[in-house]
């Protein structure tokens, strides 16, 4: 693992979050370790694939940003990985806007993904969009179906039975639960849970959902939690 | 071939409801299109004529042998029987023409009965146009006196020398005339009692020979038909194993002319069509590998052009983000170095660009592109293209109208694609237009939508309405472009109306502006035919 000027910030009252940018690309690294930094991020870097598990669990980030094509790993693997053993949000930086790679990543469990070449300030709006929940814990239980949500100890819970979730599938309930009566586009989810601006892939939706479905439905073919509304887009279930 | 029946018979019927007609247009399509019905045919008519020659021979060989037999013996005959007749009457003692005639016509008449011929007897030196009856004849009962020809009458007023002639051999058999062929054989002898030449007419019917002929031609006509059958049937067996074959061979060509490269034929034997097949097959191999070659070829190279904008994008990104860098903190620097970043800027958007485009293209180039295909309103398009570039039409001092029939303009096709094309042809309208107006018009009928952008710019020069889809081509290249096209915009476009099933066209003339139309079929699936927009745009100059 090769990390970058860690000491200076691991106790920085002022950073914003911790970023490990998984990356072989030397220059992209350094690169993204200026601008995060001048963004008041705290980063590290790690230049191989099969290095970023060790480093994951060493620098305990916020955000991870892993790209797809690595040496020794390639992200998809490691993503995987990553998300066995936690629910820390992964953004993938591919080089690949084609829609086979996208929904590869985002279904090995990755929250989000920025195409290359991106602009520094999109990729730091969705950094920020990760690690913004970290802002506010605010005290509040929401119930959805038969689901009950302790928003600000980040638990949702089935009867006595703890239901884990990424902090993203976590958002994605929450902003479902906070106004049942109302069905939510797929753009207007892009914005509230991803921090999109504009218009953007909506596949990320589809894949979350389906995702969230798996872990709290009773039978994700028959979902009555996170129901479908036809031509609109998602809703949550009567509690 | 049943296929396409009808409409051989359409081509070929002279009148509508004629069942002739079909008749003869089909036997006519089996003829055209079946080889072995041709040498079925053919060969049926050339053995029918050279086995019907050599029957007539034959027959004809027969019949000349039957007749040369009958005259033998005819002749002989008679010669005897003068002989006797004549010995007859040198032993007579009747001196009276009439008993003398009796002794002579009698024992013949009664021979002739057993023997089969007819006798007449006659005055030599009558006169031959006369009628026998006035003459004085005697013949056998029931033969009518016409039998014997008058060309042998008129041999036996200046000749005693023994004749014969063929005739046509004419007896009354209760009441009715019946008429067989004969040989008539006259010879001379004189009657003692008035010292005048007499002919003996001895009539031979030929009936036997007649029937013995029938029969033989019956023959042969039987086995003329019968052989003419069997070398048809011989014919097509042996035509249809060359003919088979064929037809094996056209069928696999046809699967690899319709690109199902690994088709070969069967090879059996060592035959001429055995090596006909394996030719076949060498060919279609090279035929194959070339092809595998040349799409190798050009897949590496479309991979080469992917995989170069796909390498390209990391340090692009570096570059992108060093950039920006530089161009936010740029008020720091001195005016000639933050007019350096900011040109970075603008540079670095435009390499992206291309290379977002150079991408696209090659995503086409392997046919890995995928439609999102929904409604799309073509009026909404363009109120929202021409939202989008009213800041670039602005700045041009370019005034963008929409032209629009006040109803729904609807189509399939991908939105997000098709208001690519818009925005494409809208932006190249204004970099073109010289500051003149820019005229979006919007149409639909049954089958299809189509929206044309009209400048009144420099338009295009002869030719050049088809070069301008071209990658990178540029209508002159010296000339300056402000909204920095990378030239693939139009390639793109084009690309994207095929992969609709539409058209994308242009039009121009130097210094009378140019219009672009895009026609796109109102289902996703129907053939385009007509657009709802001419081409040539209505105000266009008259072509001089």
């Amino acid at each position: 693992m090769t990390s970058n000027d860690r000491t200076s910030s691991s106790a920085d009252p002022d950073s914003r979050g911790r970023v490990l940018v998984v990356d072989d690309d030397a220059s992209l690294a350094e690169m993204l370790t200026i601008v995060l930094r001048q963004e008041g991020f705290e980063p590290a870097v790690c230049l191989r694939g099969d290095e970023a598990l060790a480093a994951v669990r060493e620098f305990k980030p916020d955000v991870l940003l892993l790209d797809v094509m690595l040496p020794g790993k390639d992200g998809i693997e490691v993503c995987k990985e990553v998300r066995a053993e936690s629910g820390v949000p992964i953004v993938m930086l591919t080089a690949k806007g084609d829609t086979v790679d996208v929904v590869v990543g985002l279904e090995s469990g990755a929250d989000d993904y920025v195409v290359k070449p991106f602009k520094p300030k999109e990729l730091v709006a969705r950094i920020r969009a990760r690690v913004r929940r970290l802002d506010a814990p605010v005290q509040e239980t929401l119930a959805i179906g038969d689901l009950a949500i302790d928003v600000a100890g980040h638990q949702v819970t089935r009867g006595d039975e703890v239901i884990g979730l990424t902090p993203l599938e976590f958002d994605l309930l929450v902003c479902l639960a906070r106004k049942p009566w109302q069905a939510f586009s797929r753009e207007v989810l892009l914005e509230e849970v991803w921090g999109y601006r504009h218009a953007a892939d909506t596949r990320l939706v589809n894949v979350h959902v389906q995702r969230l479905r798996s872990k709290v439905e009773h039978d994700p073919e028959r979902p009555e939690i996170v129901l479908t509304v036809r031509g609109v887009g998602y809703k949550a279930g009567p509690s | 071939m049943p296929r396409l029946a009808p409409l051989t018979r359409r081509l070929t019927r002279p009148r509508r409801g004629s069942g002739l007609g079909t008749a003869v247009g089909r036997a006519l399509t089996v003829w055209r299109r079946s080889v072995s019905a041709r040498v079925v045919v053919s060969t049926v008519l050339l053995s029918t004529v050279v086995v019907g020659a050599v029957s007539w021979l034959l027959v004809a060989q027969v019949r000349d042998g039957l007749l040369d037999d009958r005259v033998r013996t005819a002749t002989a005959e008679a010669e005897t029987e003068t002989v006797q007749s004549v010995e007859r009457l040198a032993g007579g003692s009747d001196f009276d023409v009439a008993s003398q005639l009796e002794l002579v016509a009698a024992p013949l008449s009664q021979r002739g009965a057993v023997r089969g011929y007819e006798v007449l007897v006659a005055r030599s030196d009558a006169d031959p146009a006369s009628d026998l009856t006035s003459s004085g004849s005697i013949s056998s009962p029931g033969l009518e006196l016409t039998s014997v020809p008058r060309s042998l009458r008129e041999h036996f007023t200046s000749s005693a020398q023994l004749a014969w002639t063929w005739t046509s051999l004419r007896r009354t058999v209760d009441g009715e005339t019946v008429s067989v062929p004969g040989i008539v054989v006259g010879t001379q002898v004189q009657l003692p009692a008035d010292g005048r030449p007499y002919t003996l007419y001895l009539l031979f019917p030929m009936e036997q020979e007649q029937e013995t002929l029938a029969l033989v031609t019956r023959s042969v006509l039987v086995a003329d038909a019968l052989l003419v059958v069997l070398i048809g049937g011989v014919t097509w067996l042996v035509a249809r194993q060359v003919v088979t074959p064929i037809r094996m061979a056209r069928k696999v060509a046809e699967r690899l002319a319709a690109g199902r490269l690994q088709e070969r034929l069967r090879v059996a034997g060592q035959d001429d069509l055995a090596r006909l097949a394996s030719s076949f097959n060498q060919m279609a191999s090279n035929l194959q590998r070339q092809i595998q070659q040349l799409e190798e070829l050009s897949r590496v190279q479309r991979r080469f052009v992917a995989d170069v904008s796909h390498e390209l994008r990391t340090p692009l990104t570096t570059v992108r983000m060093a950039g920006d860098m530089l161009h936010d903190a740029r008020s720091d620097f001195d005016a000639p170095t933050a007019r350096a970043a900011e040109l970075l800027q603008v540079e670095l958007d435009r390499f992206e660009r291309l290379l977002g485009e150079l991408l696209e293209i090659s995503r086409y180039d392997a046919g890995a592109v995928a439609l999102e295909v929904e409604d799309v309103d073509l009026r909404d398009v363009a109120e929202r293209v021409v939202r989008q570039t009213a800041t670039v039409a602005a700045s041009s001092g370019v005034e963008v109208r929409v032209r629009e029939p006040g109803r729904p303009c609807v189509c399939a096709a991908d939105g997000r694609r098709i208001e690519r094309i818009v925005r494409n042809l809208v932006t190249n309208a204004i970099d073109h237009a010289e500051s003149r107006d820019v005229v979006v018009t919007v149409d639909a009928d049954d089958h299809s939508a189509a929206i044309a952008v009209r400048d009144y710019g420099v338009g295009l020069a002869p030719g050049e309405s088809a070069m301008v889809f071209n990658r990178f081509w540029r209508a002159d290249p010296a000339r300056a472009r402000t909204s920095g096209g990378t030239g693939l915009g139009l390639s793109i476009a084009l690309e994207d109306a095929h992969l609709h099933g539409g058209w994308l066209q242009a039009w121009g003339t130097p210094a009378g502006g140019a219009q672009f139309r895009l026609t796109l079929p109102r289902h996703a699936a129907d053939q385009l035919r007509h657009s709802p927009i001419p081409l040539l745009p209505a105000d266009a100059e008259p072509v001089r």
